[in-house]
């Protein structure tokens, strides 16, 4: 079953030495050679920004890439709620070893192993270097690292700063990609975007981008490129994520013959604010540490549901006993700290139920009234404060004193770029960090733990494992960009671009944008079945066509403008969202994100096939038109016993 | 709801620029203002003309790249709120809404109502971090920090950077923005150790790129949409004047 | 120390420093003031007082000196702050948190010269300068009673008091704020201080015209 295109590159000997027998085995490239050495980064989230920083401390000649007007706009800023490591300063008997197991559990076993260990072991590092930098992360009064507990985990882990920890880890690695582009080691391309990779002989050499404020298409030349552009969550429209977060860096990494690894995955956050209107653009995500001290209910009658639709009654006028606290009566270990994926689920049952609490039928409520019993008002403002407000300020609602309504939304994608344990995909010289690529989290990523890998692979693990390839780079010289590759690579993304241009149809790119994400919500969203996603394929395929004769891109390309930067970003969200269906459509089984409805136990909870599934679907882009060849690496579990995931007891 | 909408349009950062009027109509007062300009970019595509171009990108108001100046306040008529987090409900039927990029010469227009914040960059990489590698430092618990610290600490690290502050001061000044960096590492042990170097450079840097002074005005404060106090205005004063009175 | 100067910070050091020197010159000048409302003697002793300490004396040109300085660097920053946003807003300013005052400092500074001319003028010229000159000046509790009998002096005065009282209320806690003396417990305080400071000195120099024009004095 093993496939050659798919050499993992896990070491071998026990999980726990791993790590450092492989990092006592590759090679290491000397000062004088870095400084030949030429790496480019694409993005500036927690992956771009501690990678870039980091490399350039080395030595290595950086060149960063971003689409915003700064580095430190990348949507990592936005991660509210902690960042996991597993330092056991709480005493609750946390180790290495049960960050490990929680992780590959959460994600429903379908992440590697060893994989997993390495980012549980270098997590402790992180806090470390993120309290050097001066994160003000939050303390107690000794002056101690403080800790919360987020889902998925039975001890306490998080470390935060107040609901601001993404952004507070982003400018502390944004300060040190500061410090290196100051001492020259690191230059930084702000407004530019990737639009296509150049390879030479095989191996990744450059890019090609775009000056999104000139329209300018510019080469940039390297030893070796780096993907750190985040996830494609917005293939739905509607997400958590930024409105300018996009696939598209992957998606051409895919097209040039980089293995893109189980689409399917992506995470649907439980807490976010239901949609209010066709007007819409974005969603909005309540931190999941509310749900610490919130708890999430419908209620027990469905007459109370109807008079709270036509708003006859409040939420906390119902009393206590005709509440139905669903996830604690569901999951009593666990409670309203299950899995995202557990969570998400679940609302959307009581609300296909007809429990649904808001005129669109599709929220639940997440409450305080027992945290505000039980800790004072105080207590609660002081650790939810913003999000509090935030919620106010969208809603018009008190959640001091009313319930939030919630419902799941799209917010994380934990498939992408394969990448082996070195971090590197399937084309010499390309590597893939953070959310960008597939590797840690299986089925299901835990809350704070995007934090902890991106800034695992961009501080302590890219820095070595990239070395091991740059070491046979010494002797190659500066990329030409005069290279034929360079040419070709180029003329090609020009026609693209004018090809868009020349369509001038009909319909706006957000309108066709919008009828991507409905597809995708509704066949390849919560819940997915065989004829839902075949018919997704079929819509997909019809959608595209649509794009190409249709889609109309007013201004000229030769400026800024940024309804041509979405046309090209969908072009490529239509690409991921075939993948995603097909990838979904191939695994037949429920698990961690992804739920087959055909595949689910009599309670309604996930139902793995192990026998057939334990492994990581990597698919090859075969042109224009062809279908997607799939390569399985198998997932071998030497430590961990594959067991049905458990919240119930 | 209703809007007459007065918008700056300006083609790139040489032409010149001015006010062009256009009517919304029936947007509902949950929409948040910038799916207001989506409705009308919306409709100006499919009559032929040209968007208007605007920054933004988290709309959860984190990322500090919305940056607009509504009726004569930046992030417009509502307290501790980016744009992207203003409602239509702020606004009243029928009202007229002018919509002015920000103003400052270290801010050039790119296009419309966008612009480039590079001095902000410029300043930080002139000093705003503690120059630790990776790897190779102490444990997280090694050096306590007391909470108070921590917290004043995380209250000016809150900001985002989207620079309503010097597009609200009558001068133009950054000064809360650069006393925002200054004092949250001034806070911390870590940040303690090249807090004179820090603070000076800083402010070098700011006068260079044409930055105006302060002179107190507590505007930047008001307009801040996560209300960093200008007390640490008086920490950066503090910082930097001990440290040059040394030299 | 090197360059302090030059720096935005150093300039408006010398500005916070200066006012401050200046709002003291102002406390003494407002108690000289009101003996007059005591006694017509004690208003004279006070002035001989004036004319003829040594130490008055020097600080006289130190005054002056505080002045210029002051007002020379207002117009260094004001012009500078004024270059940093060379396209100007068509909806100005609608913040309603800062204070008038602080929007106008430039502007009240302004008026608080203009009137100073006219006052030196007045009193001034007429009173120390003529002893420093080595003349016998006028006498200062009958040019008070002859001035403020008028009542356009007194409007004119009121109007000048009532500048600078809004030129202190901000500038008093501004100065302590730019040194640095100043956190988030002590702004509301400084700025309670500050308007107090402000309204004993401005109703200790109305005071003056008010009384004379009401005919109080002797």
């Amino acid at each position: 079953m093993s496939d050659n295109k798919l050499q993992s590159q896990i070491p071998d000997g026990p999980l726990a030495e791993k790590w450092t027998r492989h990092k006592a085995n590759i090679k290491v490239v000397s000062p004088a050679n870095k400084r030949k050495l030429e790496i480019i980064v694409i993005g500036t989230g927690l992956g771009g920004a501690s990678a870039a920083a980091s490399l350039g401390e080395l030595g290595y000649n950086v060149k960063i890439f971003c689409i915003s007007d700064s580095p430190r706009r990348a949507h990592s800023i936005a991660a509210q709620g902690g960042i996991n490591a597993a330092k056991n300063y709480q005493n609750d008997n946390d180790s290495v070893y049960r960050l490990f197991y929680d992780t590959i559990k959460g994600g429903d076993y379908r992440s590697r192993e060893a994989n997993v260990y390495r980012l549980a072991e270098v997590s402790r590092n992180i806090i470390d270097q993120c309290v050097a930098q001066g994160v003000p992360f939050a303390r107690d009064y000794g002056g101690m690292l403080d800790n919360r507990s987020f889902g998925g985990a039975q001890v306490s882990r998080t470390f935060y700063a107040r609901g601001q920890t993404g952004q507070q880890l982003l400018l502390g690695a944004y300060a040190a990609l500061n410090r290196q582009i100051a001492k020259g080691s690191v230059k930084s391309y702000t407004r530019h975007e990737m639009l296509d990779l150049v390879l030479i002989d095989g191996k990744a050499k450059g890019i090609i981008a775009r000056n999104l404020e000139t329209g300018e298409i510019e080469r940039h030349g390297a030893h070796a490129v780096v993907i750190a552009s985040g996830g494609y969550g917005n293939v739905f429209f509607l997400s958590t994520n930024a409105m300018n977060s996009n696939g598209s860096a992957a998606i051409q990494c895919y097209k040039h013959g980089a293995l893109f690894a189980n689409p399917c995955f992506a995470q649907i956050h439980p807490t976010c604010i239901p949609v209010h209107g066709d007007q819409q653009s974005k969603l909005t995500l309540m931190s999941e540490s509310l749900r610490n001290d919130g708890r999430i209910w419908v209620p027990k009658n469905i007459e109370d549901v109807e008079k709270l639709r036509k708003k006859q009654i409040k939420p906390s006028q119902i009393p206590e006993e005709e509440r139905d606290y669903y996830l604690e009566r569901r999951y009593p270990a666990f409670g309203n700290l299950v899995p995202r994926d557990v969570a998400s689920r679940a609302a959307k049952e009581r609300c296909d139920a007809g429990f649904g609490v808001n005129e669109t039928g599709l929220a639940v409520f997440l409450d305080f009234s027992t945290a505000i019993q039980r800790l004072g008002k105080k207590v609660i403002s002081e650790r939810y404060g913003n999000l509090f407000q935030m919620y106010e300020k969208i809603t018009d609602v008190d959640p001091y004193k009313e319930p939030m309504t919630i419902y799941p939304a799209i917010h994380y994608t934990m498939g992408g770029i394969w990448v082996d344990y070195n971090l590197m995909t399937t084309i010499p010289g390309l590597y893939s960090i953070g959310e960008a690529n597939f590797s840690d989290h299986g089925g299901n990523r835990l809350g704070a733990s995007a934090l902890m890998q991106g800034l695992a692979d961009g501080y302590f693990v890219l820095p070595y494992t990239i070395g091991n390839y740059l070491a046979g780079e010494i002797q190659t010289p500066k990329t030409d960009t005069n290279h034929e590759a360079f040419d070709k690579t180029e003329k090609e993304v020009k026609e693209k671009i004018n090809k868009i241009f020349n369509i001038k149809g009909k319909q706006p790119v957000d309108a066709l944008h919008k009828k991507l994400g409905r597809i995708m919500w509704e066949y390849v969203g919560m819940a997915r079945n065989e004829k839902g996603l075949k018919k997704a394929l079929e819509s997909i395929k019809e959608l595209r066509k649509e794009f190409w004769s249709d889609v109309l891109v007013p201004g000229e390309n030769t400026e800024f403008n940024q309804e041509l930067e979405k046309a090209v970003r969908l072009a490529d969200f239509i690409e991921i969202g075939e993948l995603m269906a097909l990838d979904a459509l191939n695994r037949k089984e429920s698990c961690g994100g992804h739920f087959r409805e055909e595949m689910q136990t009599e309670d309604g909870e996930t139902k793995r096939d192990d026998k057939n599934f334990s492994y990581v679907a990597a698919w090859e882009y075969k042109g224009e038109g062809e279908t997607p060849q799939l390569h399985k690496e198998p997932l071998v579990y030497e430590t961990v016993h594959l067991s049905t995931r458990n919240y119930k007891d | 709801m209703n809007f007459k909408l007065k918008i700056w349009r300006q083609k790139n950062n040489k032409s010149k620029g001015r006010f062009e009027n256009y009517t919304i109509e029936n947007v509902s007062s949950d929409t948040s203002f910038l799916e207001m300009l989506d409705i009308l970019n919306d409709q100006l595509i499919c009559t032929g003309q040209e968007p208007v171009a605007f920054d933004h990108d988290c709309r959860e108001g984190i990322c500090g790249m919305c940056s607009l100046y509504i009726n004569g306040r930046a992030h417009g008529p509502d307290d501790e709120v980016t744009t992207c987090q203003l409602h239509m409900r702020k606004f009243k039927d029928g009202d007229t809404i002018t919509i002015e990029p920000w103003r400052s010469g270290a801010f050039p227009v790119v296009k419309d109502l966008v612009v480039n914040r590079y001095a902000f960059d410029q300043i930080l990489q002139s000093g705003g971090f503690i120059s630790v590698n990776t790897g190779g430092v102490p444990d997280g618990n090694a050096i306590p920090v007391g909470k108070e610290d921590a917290d004043e600490s995380m209250d000016a690290a809150a900001c985002i950077g989207c620079g309503a502050c010097v597009a609200t001061c009558k001068n133009g000044s950054a000064m809360l923005f650069v006393s925002a960096r200054v004092s949250s590492l001034a806070k911390l042990p870590q940040g303690k150790i090249e807090a004179k170097r820090r603070a000076k450079a800083m402010v070098a840097k700011m006068d260079e790129l044409g930055f105006g002074g302060c002179t107190n005005t507590q505007a930047c404060e008001a307009e801040c949409p996560k209300a960093i106090s200008i007390s640490h205005i008086a920490r950066l004063n503090r910082e930097f004047l001990c440290a040059k009175l040394q030299d | 120390m090197s360059n302090i100067f030059s720096s935005s910070i150093g300039k408006k050091l010398i500005m916070s420093l200066s006012g401050l020197f200046l709002v003291t010159f102002l406390l003494l000048h407002v108690s000289i003031n009101l003996t007059a409302l005591f006694s017509r003697e004690a208003y004279e002793a006070a002035c001989a007082f004036m004319d003829t300490n040594i130490f008055i004396q020097i600080m006289v040109p130190v005054l002056a000196l505080g002045f210029v300085i002051h007002i020379l660097f207002s117009i260094i920053i004001t012009l500078k702050n004024r270059n940093a946003r060379p396209v100007k807003y068509a909806v100005g300013n609608n913040t309603e948190a800062s204070s008038w005052a602080a929007k106008n400092m430039f502007v009240l500074g302004l008026i608080v010269i203009g009137f100073l001319g006219l006052h030196l003028t007045h009193f001034w010229a007429k009173m120390q300068l003529q002893h420093f000159l080595g003349h016998h000046g006028e006498n200062a509790y009958e040019l008070l009673t002859r001035l403020f009998g008028q009542w356009y002096y007194c409007a004119i005065y009121v109007v000048w008091i009532i500048a600078l009282y809004f030129h202190i209320s901000h500038g008093f806690w501004s100065a302590f704020q730019t040194l640095g003396l100043n956190n988030s417990k002590w702004i509301p305080r400084l700025q309670l201080i500050a308007k107090l400071y402000a309204i004993v000195v401005a109703l200790g120099f109305i005071s003056i015209p008010v009384y004379f024009w009401f005919g109080l004095g002797q």
